[in-house]
């Protein structure tokens, strides 16, 4: 019997949550003010549990590293938010979420989790609605809805392309009204390094004010952790320059399991590396997929004939392009899900396809979707016998309104018109859907450490739909976790204040200043992005799109080595009693080195390919689906769960069996 | 209500206000100078009835002076206030980029045309506030004649190129401050119509013209003096 | 390309602060601005010296963290974008660069280019909310209809990602623009009628506690905003406080 309780309740999946509410232990009204709750992260979960917890009277302290709850990283998330609300009457329903999600998620998700996030995922929608996000609306007044990757309904709510922005604005909107209630202390510029337990529990953390540098204690009854995703182990990912996994792995180091690292989400339309300055990658919507057609060419010649300039793509015949995604797929051809897209263009680079000067680029083209609409608007507006000239400028009038935004930021940053020559676009990481493992509850293996939204694992398996990340943000934070939280604060109910001035607190702190100290006064040679940029090389290279036996010990070995180098040779100048961003990011960097061993370990052990997770050891050898991903349902249906020892290579691998009892298991198939 | 005008929204259209009310003024003052230009007897009759009806003297002249002062003093405590807020300036600025200097600097109009009125009122104003209630004159006429004595006062202030050149640089200044201020008032309003073309227009048109007027007068009594 | 920048640096809140020259060399015109910048703060560390501190985060365009006054422009010299997203193919080789903080009496520097915007957090929190608390059981989305043309017009208010570049442009350093777009987005919304007397008036009144100055209608901030927020949010942020008061 494994270690690991998942507290699924009983029952059939369509009652657990609604049952289980009506079951857990409340606490009361008078009672929640004697409760102190710190919140680690501000994002949409962060932020949406803040808010919420601190509605339902508990005093609620919460922290970021940013200037403003606001900036969190939830805020880049461009294209929408999935809810069941079935508006469009085309037979949506909370079963086909739940499915859709788990079979996107490649089976390897906990059902009942997936359940409760489809069930509640319509009230999201009725939340922001209340709170004034300005979603999208048609002519008639009501929700509009935009249909996305993978899926057969129209279910994702938008705000134009900023929808991330918009809802986190909305949770920060509902923080901001309790920080003026007092309920709500919030800690901007702030980051947490430590969590403090005692006798078992966890009771608060320890902090850094990153403008004086100061280290601060704070304590709470049950502390929720809510950083986000480690997409930065990569050094290049579309994530913020900040965006880190301190939290996550300071409580991994504490005892709260570690589950499926080695779940990442490779987007594949992301604008492409220029250099090797290139410090963060922008992602360009999924949405584009509709419309855009992906190419490399034919021969060899013409790519060399264009990486040297001496060729523009345009220049190019259909019979010489190789439209290799509508080739291999021609079932779903550009709209294959995101992973398989990926990894289809990760082959034609490896071949040397690739069209930009990296050797990492492939076409994203949007000519004959302006020449289609071109000719459609010609004839809805009785243009006889159009010219080729016409057709195009009403085309890229209708590719403009859909994509205006993306396509004006495109050219901002390659500089090149992308209506007049088709994009260059390469994956890149973009979303981790493993992370801290948490119950039904969303308890960590911590007694009183909460863990929610990306920074979990829970509820996306081994790949996350579009649209489904600002979902499950917000189901956590406004929907389960307020709920969850008050089942373990009953008992906590007489505890009153928690001293920070024992000797749990006192080591934690001693633990942070040491390290920072170790920082300060190492006089090494080499800065902080010396050493993540090479971590993030060997993790692309070894722990990217796909994965083998050899590389990933080759990259456990090498991290480890990386790791030993910079505990030797980092320098970090400045002082710590002040604003010092090279400290911060040395802290992070020394936790993502640890990370990223542990990851490869895990993608080892996982000896399987699916979602985002592929192995070359693991395909079809024969059939329709020769080459493709094959999952291994019989050896492999289980979550990991790794506890620390120390070293990442010593950490143990618990499993939480995966049960399906509502969905059969079945191979994927886009052919 | 108070506590509106004290918000820093409410001075703002408290400025917008005596501004309107200023704009107004001037197109009355213009309506009846440049009645000089063509009848000196119109022109003595509007300055006579203007001069002495109870009405214009006693309610509508002290509500425009407030309004002129008004307008100023919160005009100085407006910029006052707004380089508080500034702190430690730039090391480079180009404001250039980002709107016209006219807009940016009417602190700067508005002290010329402040200048000018002080010699508008030496001119004008303080001699017949002299003449009529501290010497008693009403009539308006020139002494020992039957003539009024509007027009002929007009004529004399401008045979003087220095002062006929001081007024027309003031008025080019006031042409600047209208460009700016007319738009400006309707949006300190909370009008978006200054932000529209038509409006604009009208609102061009309205800066040139006035100041050009009371140019065109100001010269033309100068060259046709005698 | 080679480049001189001139660059405000100072040590914390105390310091008195100063412009420093330095030279970066072989700048692609495809990074970004900010990516230069690591060049400059790789060779400074390298060198033994302190790195410049600069506010920075999502580098898309979207988080409102960077905020550099780049020769004499919030945000520099192209139009629509924020620090992070202006590509150093704007500059020449050989140009001089300066690069200022955010200023306002309001944001005063922590150090650096790094400045602190804690009172665009306050103004928010005096009122830049619908009070609905979190049930579940709110009325259907659907049960509220509003039409597209104010939908889209709260959303292009409610776009501001709250930089700055707004006040650090404005002569007056004023907030206007920024608290203008908030109130305008509830404004806008049936959702947010039940509060906006309130909201207008208690926005305002913590705008002007703040030290922000006054607007005076130059219309600098409607040019140098990332996200091109109207100038007519102002307007409205007038006429809403007008119509609270003569209620």
């Amino acid at each position: 019997m494994s270690v690991l309780n998942s507290k699924v309740p009983k029952g059939p999946i369509k009652d657990k949550w609604t049952t289980y509410k009506d079951k857990i232990n409340l606490v009361n009204p008078a009672n929640k003010r004697h409760i102190d709750i710190i919140v680690v992260g501000t994002g949409l979960a962060g932020g949406s549990a803040a808010a919420t917890l601190a509605e339902l009277g508990y005093n609620v302290k919460a922290f970021c590293y940013q200037d403003s709850p606001r900036r969190a990283h939830s805020i880049a998330a461009q294209g929408g938010i999935n809810a069941a609300k079935n508006y469009q009457g085309d037979g949506d329903s909370t079963y086909r979420l739940f499915y859709d999600t788990v079979k996107g998620g490649d089976y390897r998700s906990r059902e009942a989790n997936v359940y409760r996030l489809a069930e509640v995922s319509a009230n999201i929608i009725d939340q922001c609605v209340a709170q004034g996000v300005p979603f999208a609306r048609d002519y008639g007044g009501l929700l509009d809805n935009r249909s996305f990757g993978g899926v057969l309904v129209s279910r994702t709510f938008y705000a134009k392309g900023q929808t991330g922005q918009q809802l986190l604005l909305g949770a920060y909107s509902a923080m901001n009204r309790q920080i003026a209630r007092g309920k709500i202390q919030m800690y901007n510029r702030h980051e947490m390094l430590d969590v403090v337990k005692v006798d078992g529990k966890a009771r608060g953390i320890i902090a850094r004010d990153l403008i004086t540098g100061k280290i601060e204690r704070h304590s709470a009854h049950a502390v929720v952790i809510a950083s986000g995703g480690y997409g930065n182990v990569y050094f290049l990912s579309t994530n913020a320059m900040g965006s880190n996994a301190t939290a996550a792995w300071k409580i991994h180091k504490k005892g709260a399991f570690f589950a499926n690292p080695c779940y990442t989400q490779i987007h594949p339309t992301c604008i492409p590396r220029s250099g090797d300055y290139q410090s963060k990658l922008t992602l360009m919507s999924e949405s584009l997929r509709n419309d855009g057609r992906i190419w490399v060419p034919k021969n060899m010649d013409d790519v060399m004939a264009i990486r040297e300039g001496r060729k523009k793509p345009t220049d190019l015949s259909e019979d010489e392009r190789d439209y290799y995604l509508e080739r291999r797929y021609p079932a779903f051809g550009n709209l294959v899900p995101r992973d398989v897209a990926s990894r289809a263009a990760k082959e034609r680079c490896d071949a040397g396809y690739g069209v930009n000067a990296t050797g990492e680029a492939v076409y994203l083209d949007f000519a004959s979707a302006i020449e289609r609409y071109g000719k459609e608007q010609a004839k809805l507006n009785h243009i006889e016998n159009p010219t080729k000239e016409k057709i195009t400028e009403l085309g890229e009038g209708i590719i403009e309104a859909k994509y205006g935004n993306l396509f004006q930021m495109y050219e901002k940053i390659v500089d090149e018109n992308p209506y007049k020559t088709p994009m260059m676009i390469y994956p890149a990481t973009h979303y981790t859907m493993g992370g801290v493992w948490v119950d039904y509850n969303l308890m960590t293996t911590v007694d009183g450490l909460y863990c929610i939204g990306e920074a979990n694992f829970s509820d996306h398996g081994a790949n996350r739909l579009g649209a489904s990340a600002l979902m499950q943000g917000l189901a956590d934070g406004y929907f389960v976790l307020p709920y969850t939280i008050g089942d373990y604060l009953s008992n906590d109910i007489r505890t009153g204040p928690i001293s920070t001035e024992t000797k749990e607190f006192e080591d934690a702190e001693k633990e942070v200043t040491d390290r920072i100290n170790f920082f300060m006064n190492n006089n090494g040679t080499k800065s902080v992005d010396y050493f993540h940029k090479r971590l993030g090389k060997v993790m692309w290279d070894k722990v990217g799109m796909a994965r083998n036996e050899k590389g990933l010990k080759e990259a456990m070995a090498e991290i480890k080595q990386i790791r030993e180098e910079f505990w030797k040779d980092v320098k970090v100048p400045g002082n710590a009693n002040e604003m010092n961003p090279e400290l911060e990011k040395a802290g992070r960097v020394a936790d993502f080195l640890e990370l990223g061993e542990l990851f490869a370990k895990d993608a080892l052990i996982r000896n399987e390919s699916c979602g985002g997770h592929f192995r070359e050891e693991s395909v079809e050898l024969e059939g329709e689906q020769k080459g493709e991903a094959k999952r291994n349902d019989k050896d492999f249906a289980f979550v990991s769960a790794w506890e620390y020892k120390g070293e990442p290579a010593d950490a143990v691998l618990h499993k939480e069996e995966l049960e399906f009892k509502d969905i059969e298991l079945k191979q994927r198939s886009y052919k | 209500m108070s506590g509106f005008f004290k918000s820093s929204i409410g001075r703002k259209v408290a400025m917008a206000l005596s501004a309107f009310f200023l704009m107004f003024f001037l197109i009355i003052h213009l309506a009846v100078n440049i009645t000089s230009l063509f009848s000196v007897e119109l022109f003595n009759q509007l300055s006579h009835f203007m001069g002495t009806n109870p009405l214009v003297q006693l309610a509508l002249q002290p509500v425009l002076i407030f309004g002129v002062v008004f307008h100023f003093v919160m005009g100085f405590i407006l910029e006052i206030k707004n380089r508080k807020a500034i702190g430690i300036s730039y090391a480079k600025n180009n404001g250039a980029a980002n709107s016209t200097w006219i807009s940016r600097n009417m602190i700067y109009s508005g002290l010329v045309i402040l200048a000018f009125l002080v010699l508008h009122f030496i001119d004008f104003w303080f001699p017949e506030m002299k003449l009529k209630y501290i010497e008693g004159d009403m009539t308006g006429v020139i002494a020992g004649t039957q003539e009024f004595r509007y027009f002929e006062e007009l004529q004399h202030k401008f045979l003087s190129p220095i002062r006929v050149g001081a007024y027309v640089l003031a008025f080019i200044f006031l042409a600047l401050h209208l460009l700016h201020g007319f738009t400006s008032a309707f949006q300190s309003m909370g009008s978006t119509a200054g932000r529209k073309k038509a409006l604009q227009t009208f609102g061009k048109i309205y800066a040139y013209a006035i100041p050009l007027g009371f140019i065109i007068i100001a010269v033309w009594h100068h060259f046709n003096h005698l | 390309m080679n480049l001189t920048l001139k660059i405000w640096r100072q040590k914390d809140s105390n310091a008195k602060g100063q412009m420093v020259d330095y030279k970066v060399n072989d700048i692609s015109e495809h990074m970004s601005f900010l990516e230069m910048m690591d060049v400059l703060n790789e060779q400074l560390i390298n060198s033994g010296e302190e790195p410049v501190a600069f506010d920075h985060d999502c580098r898309e365009g979207i988080c409102g963290m960077c905020s550099m006054y780049i020769n004499g422009e919030a945000h520099g010299p192209d139009r629509g974008v924020t620090t992070c997203q202006l590509h150093m193919r704007m500059f020449k080789d050989g140009d001089t660069i300066t690069i200022e903080p955010f200023r306002a009496k309001a944001f005063p520097v922590i150090k650096d280019l790094v400045v602190d915007r804690t009172a665009f957090e306050r103004i928010q929190q005096a009122g830049g909310y619908i009070s609905v608390n979190t049930s579940g059981n709110t009325q259907d989305a659907n049960a509220i209809p509003i039409s597209k043309h104010a939908a889209d017009e709260a959303m292009d208010a409610a776009t501001c990602i709250g930089c700055g570049a707004c006040v650090a442009t404005c002569k007056n350093s004023s907030a206007m623009l920024f608290v203008g777009a908030k109130v305008s987005q509830y404004a806008l919304l049936p959702q947010g009628q039940i509060e906006a007397a309130d909201r207008v008036r208690n926005m305002v009144a913590q705008m002007d506690a703040e030290g922000f100055g006054n607007c005076t209608n130059t219309g600098a901030c409607e040019v140098e905003c990332p996200k091109g927020i109207s100038l007519d949010n102002i307007a409205r942020m007038n006429r809403e406080l007008m119509k609270a008061n003569l209620k």
